[in-house]
């Protein structure tokens, strides 16, 4: 039988495996704005297995919200890259520190 | 049956996401995160969740991972430069996601619902004489809807957003000026001039 810990265990492994990729490719952009989408992802199921198992509709609402924010954040991330491209012509952000006090 | 569904399921999703973050080509990594959208969408499937699993497919899939693609093919990076290096942030990574993993473990294992809050055993649909998108629907537009609201301005601002940021004006192509075209007047632009015999004219 497949109860609540099971989905909430995959959810904080893939939550895990997010953090632990965006330390993995730190000078990667691309792949920390993927690593932020699997942080998201686990944030749904978490929010979809609540709801499920509660017997009530509001964590799918809350994952609707938590999916929107993600797609703005995803469109306005890559635009950023895009134009941080444009200036410097390499997407390492390590050295991003134009705006440094 | 559907615990073998959520093994494979929840095995291909972990897996996925391991690739997505160890794969050496960015290519191959959007193509790893749209398989574990796959995958998440056929989690939420088991928990009775269609409509969110059909909203991950054609979001996630269809819009966010089709828009990683093009920004990873678009622009011409040099990806190589940038795994140089990467391993001397492996033991803080594991460090820290370690860390991480433990602190969720050590909440969920002492966790309890809430005064009245009850967590069945087994899932249940949605009320008598409703499909799973009705019964979103019956609260997104009621209680929620100012939230809704706020959600579509937010979309609204990031495309507004995303397209000031990465637009920019050519220098050289002859756009047209609106605002010159309504200010030209006759006087400005013609004349009547004498035209000399066998001298031409001089404009």
């Amino acid at each position: 039988m497949i109860g609540l810990t099971h989905y909430l265990a995959v959810s904080a492994a893939l939550f895990v495996l997010g953090v632990f990729g965006i330390f993995l490719n730190r000078r990667n952009i691309i792949i920390i704005l993927m690593s932020l989408e699997l942080i998201l992802l686990a944030v749904n199921i978490n929010l979809v297995a609540f709801s499920a198992f509660l017997h009530q509709v509001h964590g799918q609402i809350f994952a609707m919200f938590v999916l929107t924010v993600a797609a703005g954040e995803a469109a306005i991330g890559l635009a950023i890259l895009v134009i941080y491209f444009r200036g410097r012509g390499t997407v390492a952000v390590d050295q991003a520190d134009l705006m440094k006090g | 049956m559907a615990a073998f569904a959520f093994y494979l399921f929840a095995g291909l999703l972990l897996t996925s996401g391991l690739m997505v973050i160890t794969t050496r080509n960015p290519v191959h990594s959007v193509l790893w995160l749209i398989l574990a959208f796959f995958n998440a969408a056929g989690l939420f499937i088991l928990l009775g969740a269609e409509f969110l699993a059909m909203l991950l497919v054609i979001v996630y899939v269809g819009a966010v991972a089709v828009l990683f693609l093009f920004v990873v093919m678009m622009l011409d990076i040099d990806f190589k430069a940038l795994q140089r290096g990467a391993l001397k942030n492996l033991p803080l990574g594991l460090a820290v996601s370690g860390v991480i993993l433990a602190e969720i473990l050590l909440v969920a294992m002492g966790w309890q619902p809430g005064q009245g809050v009850i967590v069945h055993e087994a899932l249940a649909g949605p009320p008598e004489g409703m499909t799973n998108t009705q019964w979103i629907g019956s609260q997104l537009y009621t209680r929620y809807f100012f939230v809704f609201s706020m959600s579509g301005l937010l979309l609204l601002a990031s495309m507004i957003g995303a397209i000031v940021l990465t637009h920019r004006r050519r220098i050289g192509n002859r756009r047209q000026d609106i605002g010159a075209q309504v200010a030209r007047t006759p006087a400005g632009t013609l004349g009547v001039g004498k035209a000399g015999l066998g001298q031409g004219v001089e404009l």
